[in-house]
């Protein structure tokens, strides 16, 4: 006990050196590693043998399905992957006490960004394990009475945000539970379980430029909301996930919610500047694009437009030097459009047409530009081999045919 | 003449189209996500890609499937007076392999005679392509063209 209290005094200085360095200024630090980043001058589909150069990978534009590992998150879980390597439930050795600090130290981190205590955060394997634990709460309920909102803060697919606090305000009065799942909101905008009236929330570590299989699902001690455990063994994580909490992954999501705390109004600022340019390029050299979803409540990273006439897996195929996706059917295992786009009353034909352009923290102004003006071109091919655009031009209204179904 | 020939024209863009059975539309395994350069070729050189005069007696239209569906492909053929396919015509609205299936089917039919034309099968075109099991339906939805002559006196 004193022992482990002097050795934690001792520590102190050494361990907050190999944490982010926050000291350090970090605003405008954009560390891109060689072969990760894309040559954009040098279109791909113009190379007739690619054989004899380096092997060009595509521009990254799809951060809703994940995002790469900032080099400060990867700085921060090195020495836990290879020196640090103690379990932090281990009681009575120094590599235990290490490990379990730098786990504190990351809760607190995850914490602090939402406005919650240390005490409320459970570590996972991810935001869908947290949704489990948090919505099985919900089933395990046995007043009649009980009931659970769950609301996704920001949908993956168009960007809308919901109107959290609101509905933080409405379920609190009516003593009902409120869970979010805000694996794209967490980072991105200012959010605190607080003042929105949060009861659960899940939070996925690879959305936030943290290390993939490792997310924290945020539970209320007050008033205490209570949840069952989905997976049950040594009692860690106060018996509601045991597991050895996996430490170089906690650590990452850690030093991933301080960088995004401090970064989180420069990154919004820079994202929608890039993203206005985007949509504004696209639509003074393209007619008939739609942009899905609300434009008010709107996260500006994920941008999601319809192209009339051109079906969406085309321009995925065309566009092959962008790594984007679509909300076509074609591009889903079920050949079903989206039900994002079907729920907000998308016309289906439209529903077939989207693609989505997602805006990081690494997206520079040259890639966006490119991406701009490879989309324009193809757009204008695909309608040039387009029977619809065809019609349109011809001035045939499309709604007035009757089509053959399959 | 013209109006046999008319039905011939008629019944064969029918029958390039809907020829072998459908695969069911629902494919749960994992869609295969990598295009096959042929795929990719027919879209970067495209072969065919246009439209032929439609108000022509030698040239049958068909266009078949639906916006809402997400694929919508025209097939024009024109026919000479002794019954052989001189030229074809295609647009699509559709996927990656929606547009090669209808591409390589008019690079197929052109020099044939209609009745030859109609023993292409939407497998041989899949196979042509290396397409996917999940992808067979586009090739297929080609061979049911001409069904809907609503575009064709």
């Amino acid at each position: 006990m004193l022992l482990r209290a002097a050795w934690r005094r001792a520590a102190v200085a050494v361990t907050a050196a190999t944490g982010p360095k926050a000291a350090a200024p970090t605003r405008g630090l954009r560390l891109r590693v060689r072969d990760l980043a894309p040559q954009s001058a040098v279109p791909a589909d113009t190379a007739a043998v690619p054989e004899a150069g380096p092997v060009l990978r595509p521009l990254y534009m799809d951060v809703q399905a994940t995002t790469p590992l900032d080099p400060r998150v990867l700085d921060a879980m090195l020495p836990y992957l290879v020196n640090y390597y103690g379990n932090p439930h281990s009681r009575t050795h120094a590599y235990g006490w290490e490990s379990e600090a730098a786990m504190e130290r990351a809760r607190q981190q995850v914490a602090s960004l939402i406005g919650a205590d240390p005490r409320e955060i459970i570590f996972t394997s991810g935001a869908t394990e947290s949704n489990n634990i948090a919505i099985k709460e919900l089933e395990a309920a046995i007043q009649p009475d009980t009931s659970l909102v769950s609301v996704m803060t920001v949908n993956n697919e168009i960007g809308v945000k919901q109107p959290i606090a609101e509905i933080g305000r409405i379920c609190s009065s009516r003593k009902v539970y409120f869970h979010t799942d805000a694996a794209q909101a967490v980072g991105k905008i200012p959010l605190d379980v607080n003042d929105m009236k949060i009861d659960l929330m899940s939070i996925s570590g690879h959305k936030i430029y943290g290390p993939k299989g490792v997310g924290a699902v945020y539970i209320r001690r007050r008033p205490r909301v209570r949840v069952e455990a989905l997976q049950s063994g040594g009692g860690q994580e106060r018996g509601m996930r045991s597991g050895t909490v996996p430490t170089p992954l906690v650590v990452g999501l850690g030093a991933a919610c301080e960088v995004a705390q401090q970064e989180m109004e420069y990154d919004h600022k820079r994202i929608s500047k890039l993203a206005e340019r985007l949509i504004q390029n696209i639509m003074k050299s393209l007619p008939d694009v739609v942009m899905n979803g609300d434009p008010e409540h709107h996260y500006p990273g994920c941008i999601n437009l319809s192209f009339a006439y051109v079906e969406g897996e085309s321009l995925l195929m065309a566009l092959k030097d962008v790594a984007l996706s679509s909300g076509s059917a074609c591009t889903s295992a079920s050949l079903e459009p989206s039900y994002v786009l079907r729920a907000i009353g998308t016309d289906e034909d439209l529903a077939h047409s989207s693609i989505r352009f997602g805006i990081g923290r690494f997206t520079t102004e040259e890639e966006v530009d490119y991406t701009v003006e490879k989309c324009i071109q193809h757009v204008k091919r695909l309608r040039e081999m387009s029977p619809l655009w065809e019609m349109v031009q011809d001035g045939i209204d499309l709604k007035s045919i009757k089509w053959t179904q399959h | 003449m013209a109006a046999a020939g008319a039905g011939r024209l008629r019944r064969a863009a029918s029958a390039l189209l809907l020829r072998s059975p459908r695969l069911p539309a629902r494919e749960l395994s994992a869609p295969a996500r990598l295009y096959h350069k042929k795929v990719v070729d027919h879209y970067e050189n495209p072969r065919n890609v246009g439209s032929l005069d439609k108000t022509s007696k030698n040239v049958g239209t068909g266009l078949v499937g639906a916006p809402a569906c997400g694929d919508v492909m025209k097939l024009q053929i024109q026919v000479d007076e002794k019954g052989k396919i001189v030229d074809a015509r295609f647009k699509t609205f559709g996927c990656g392999s929606a547009i090669a299936s209808s591409s390589l089917a008019t690079e197929w039919v052109k020099g044939k005679t209609v009745e030859e034309a109609l023993t292409i099968k939407n497998t041989d075109i899949a196979k042509e392509l290396c397409l996917p099991p999940v992808k067979l339906h586009c090739s297929s939805k080609l061979l049911s063209v001409p069904a809907s002559w609503d575009t064709w006196h």
